[in-house]
């Protein structure tokens, strides 16, 4: 239901003209925007590579709740990213989809193939591609550190889990201050909100993390 | 072997646990619920309503949209208030100002193109505050950003305008802050009403030092630290350009883990050797806190084992295998117990309640209770934690204080987090009665309609409905819309009216929903990010009767801010009392036959109200909790009609 106010539309329209000088100048991406965004793609997906490994592999309800939190999370915000990048940078959301629907990234190249190193397709097949360590972000398992944490079960798993969760985290706090300390980014709305978004979140999770890996050393018998 | 201080960290522990044992499911998934499926538009989405009536809506002016997608973000509504006949709308880009004389018919007013987010605003006497917190900010409101990462045109702070004419705001003062102001609370001096203090939440990142001298980041002991605290402006009435930072309160310090006692370098290279010796011994030991702590053995047999099957191996682990265990439980220990600190370093919103002297700080990983009576130096008294909490956002009062609804902003407010799948204890309000200094767990409410991948959703900000006994409150859920609920019972919420529209766009996530939904005089406003200002109308259903409507409809207020509660007083009167007997009558606390010999009597001149009155009383003796209070209150208004 719509009731447009006979009063308020030329008004508004008058107040617009008196007191905004100009429209917004719409405002472009830096390359240091850009460059976030594609790379926390990558990094997000890793993250979702570790909960994914999980449930198999822990009974614990404390980390099995923080799996379920996180995998919530880097989703929802991987397809954001991917909306964004659709908008604002084309060719290389594009790489990204394709990279998301066929999983095998030999065939990129360049800034892509981090993308192909961790993608969806499970971590087992890390170890193929611990050639790629170069192009990881900040705080991201190795493929070494991904298979020996698919390989562990129990105690072991989840201290690995949460020691390289908090590892992870840790990075994309990182990443964010590095891009508000870049000349002229964050500049664009979405983004600034995004990015501190992801500081607070993340920021929050490691905290909830750490009492974790303090309660499975110290509060079993 | 338990260590021995990890005093500091249990008690948060046994906190967080116990929502989850008490955890009764409030909200259950209701298929034939009509918010389910709504067709989604900018302007011509589907809609479902229940008790409620929209009867306005004025989309966002020009210059205050992209008109090439409703969902820039740069140019969302966000936080409401209201003075007189006048609403304030913050937005992205500035701040809408509408005359609301006619509820039914906002009228924009003026605006002030001010770019810089949040935009959230308060009103005090001829003073307009904006929260200004992103790095395009500009000293100068200009559009064109900043791009320097150390810049004198940067501005990141609290705006105050002079609003005497209404049709031209002035800046008149710019007080600048090392993280930028999320949000803002105003808080009155109840002794002193010549200044007036904010309360700065800044939740971004810090700005340099060279930008802003003293800020700086560090840990929560650190006092030169930006982080861990807020800002204190005091605001001289008489002379606002000299409105300033006049205090850092580090209400975040020594919240988790409490301060430890550092060992000294000796001390901690003999614990060490000790350690080391004791894993020559064959024993797996860290050190943890301060202190030596044995490893529990089922983790040992656990994590050697499995490092034996890691190589491939079998039998007794090597030599080998017990050095790496022992290097993976000092990696562990590490990264539990080092960085910055475990608590949070922000808080998002505080809300001020002056009349009890608390404030309820939702404080990124805990929700606090302030004292506030000395408003310039405000004061934690209680921490609460909650395992389903992902992000404290925002806290409301129960008009009594006896009880705080805090808010859990699960995601941001930009994810859709009330789909069937998202659990219904997360990204939800948590109720918590009030207890001396103590903040105890009642129950969860989140808004119970599954929404779509398409719609932004989460707990956000609301405000109460001024029904005499008892608590309501109007929240926004982003797209997930405005629900009424009752927290009459704080361990049992109960939604009791709702507005919900379909999607913005059907085509992925695009942002909108109501920032904001806040009673005034008698209407429910709302900040729809994308749709501009909407304004309801209550109407009566077997939750909430014609008469506790009417009873609300007659308070009167001449200034609702943000985060900011004033105790509600209800003058006595017919609607009043008949709001009363509606409550008695629904509570099977009183006969629908004496209610209505009650109701008889209230409109005739002639009855012995006193008289009926003196029965109450003696039934309020027997009663308890709210029936025993609304049975007392009935009892003093039908003597005050007479």
């Amino acid at each position: 239901m719509r009731l447009p106010s006979p009063v308020a539309v030329p008004l508004a329209v008058v107040a617009a003209l008196l007191l905004v000088a100009a429209p917004a100048a719409a405002q472009r991406p830096t390359d240091a925007d850009l460059r976030f965004v594609r790379d926390m793609i990558p990094h997000h997906q890793q993250a979702l590579d570790m909960t994914a490994l999980v449930r198999a592999r822990t009974e614990s309800r404390a980390l099995r709740l923080l799996a379920e939190r996180i995998e919530t999370a880097q989703r929802d915000e991987i397809a954001w990213m991917r909306a964004w990048l659709a908008d604002h940078d084309p060719e290389a959301a594009g790489a990204h989809d394709a990279h998301a629907s066929h999983g095998s990234g030999h065939e990129m190249s360049g800034h892509e193939m981090h993308g192909a190193a961790h993608g969806s397709h499970g971590s087992g097949h890390a170890m193929d591609h611990a050639d790629m360590d170069h192009a990881m972000m900040p705080g991201m398992l190795t493929p070494r550190e991904m298979a020996r944490l698919a390989a562990a079960s129990g105690s072991l798993f989840e201290g690995l889990f949460l020691e390289g969760m908090i590892r992870h985290h840790e990075g994309a706090v990182g990443m964010v201050r590095d891009l508000f300390a870049s000349p002229g980014a964050a500049q664009l709305p979405d983004l600034f909100r995004f990015a501190s978004d992801v500081e607070a979140d993340q920021a929050a999770e490691i905290a909830r993390m750490r009492l974790l890996l303090a309660d499975l050393f110290f509060s079993r018998p | 072997m338990l260590p021995v201080r990890l005093s500091s960290v249990r008690p948060i522990r046994a906190v967080l646990l116990l929502p989850v044992l008490l955890a009764g499911l409030t909200v259950s998934a209701q298929t034939t619920d009509p918010r389910v499926g709504l067709r989604a538009g900018l302007t011509d989405a589907g809609s479902a309503a229940f008790g409620l009536e929209l009867v306005a809506n004025i989309p966002r002016p020009a210059g205050f949209t992209n008109p090439d997608d409703a969902g820039d973000f740069g140019f969302a509504n966000t936080d409401l208030a209201f003075q007189g006949d006048r609403l304030f709308m913050g937005n992205y880009h500035g701040v809408l100002i509408y005359d609301i004389s006619t509820p039914a018919q906002p009228a924009l007013l003026s605006t002030i193109a001010c770019p810089g987010g949040q935009g959230d605003v308060s009103v005090h006497g001829n003073l307009l505050f904006m929260s200004v917190e992103e790095t395009r900010g500009r000293v100068d409101c200009g559009t064109g950003g900043v791009e320097s990462p150390v810049s004198e045109e940067r501005f990141r702070g609290v705006r105050i305008f002079d609003i005497s004419n209404i049709q031209q705001p002035r800046q008149v003062a710019s007080v600048q802050t090392c993280r930028g102001s999320h949000t803002h609370t105003l808080v009155p001096d109840l002794a002193d009403p010549s200044n007036l203090y904010v309360y700065v939440s800044g939740t971004s990142g810090i700005r340099p030092g060279e930008e802003l001298a003293g800020c700086a980041p560090g840990g929560p002991e650190d006092a030169g630290s930006s982080l861990f605290r807020i800002e204190v402006i005091r605001v001289p009435l008489a002379n606002p350009e000299r409105a300033e930072v006049i205090g850092t309160p580090r209400l975040l310090a020594g919240l988790d883990p409490a301060p430890r006692r550092q060992p000294t370098p000796e001390t901690r290279a003999a614990m060490e050797a000790q350690v080391a010796e004791m894993r020559a011994g064959g024993r797996f030991a860290v050190v943890y806190d301060g202190e030596i702590v044995d490893v529990p053995s089922g983790m040992v047999e656990q994590v050697l084992g499995q490092i034996v099957a890691q190589r491939g191996g079998s039998g007794a682990p090597t030599a080998a295998d017990t050095t790496t265990a022992h290097a993976l439980f000092d990696q562990f220990v590490q990264q539990s117990s080092e960085g910055p600190s475990t608590g949070p370093d922000q808080c998002h919103d505080i809300t001020v309640y002056p009349e009890i002297g608390l404030a309820g700080g939702a404080c990124a990983g805990y929700g606090l209770l302030l004292d506030i009576r000395d408003p310039a130096n405000p004061r934690r008294v209680a921490a609460a934690g909650d395992e389903n909490f992902a992000y404290w956002h925002s806290a409301t009062f129960s008009n009594d204080g006896r009880s705080v609804v805090f808010t859990d902003e699960w995601g941001g407010g930009g994810a859709p987090r009330c789909r069937a799948t998202d659990r219904p204890e997360w990204g939800a309000n948590a109720i918590f009665t009030i207890d001396g200094q103590d903040l105890d767990f009642q129950s969860y409410y989140k808004m119970p309609a599954a929404q779509s991948t398409e719609e932004n959703c989460v707990a956000h900000n609301g405000s109460l409905v001024p029904v005499p006994g008892r608590d309501v409150m109007a929240q926004a859920w982003y797209q997930g819309g405005l629900s009424v609920f009752d927290f009459t019972d704080p361990s049992n919420p109960v939604e009791i009216a709702y507005f919900d529209r379909g999607p913005v766009s059907a085509d992925g996530l695009t942002m909108g929903g109501y920032w904001s939904t806040y009673w005034y005089n008698g209407y429910v406003y709302g900040s729809e990010i994308a749709r501009g200002l909407d304004v309801f109308r209550l109407v009566p259903t077997d939750h909430l009767t014609a008469a506790e409507i009417d009873a609300a409809e007659g308070v009167a207020g001449g200034t609702v801010n943000p985060q900011h509660q004033t105790r509600v007083t209800w003058t006595a009167s017919a609607d009043v009392a008949r709001a009363y007997l509606d409550q008695l009558v629904r509570a099977d606390a009183m006969e629908e036959t004496r209610a209505q010999q009650i109701r008889a009597a209230i409109a005739t001149p002639s009855a012995d109200l006193a008289g009926m009155a003196g029965g109450l009383e003696q039934d309020a003796a027997r009663a308890d909790g709210r029936d025993a209070s609304r049975l007392r209150d009935l009892a003093a208004t039908l003597r005050a009609l007479r």
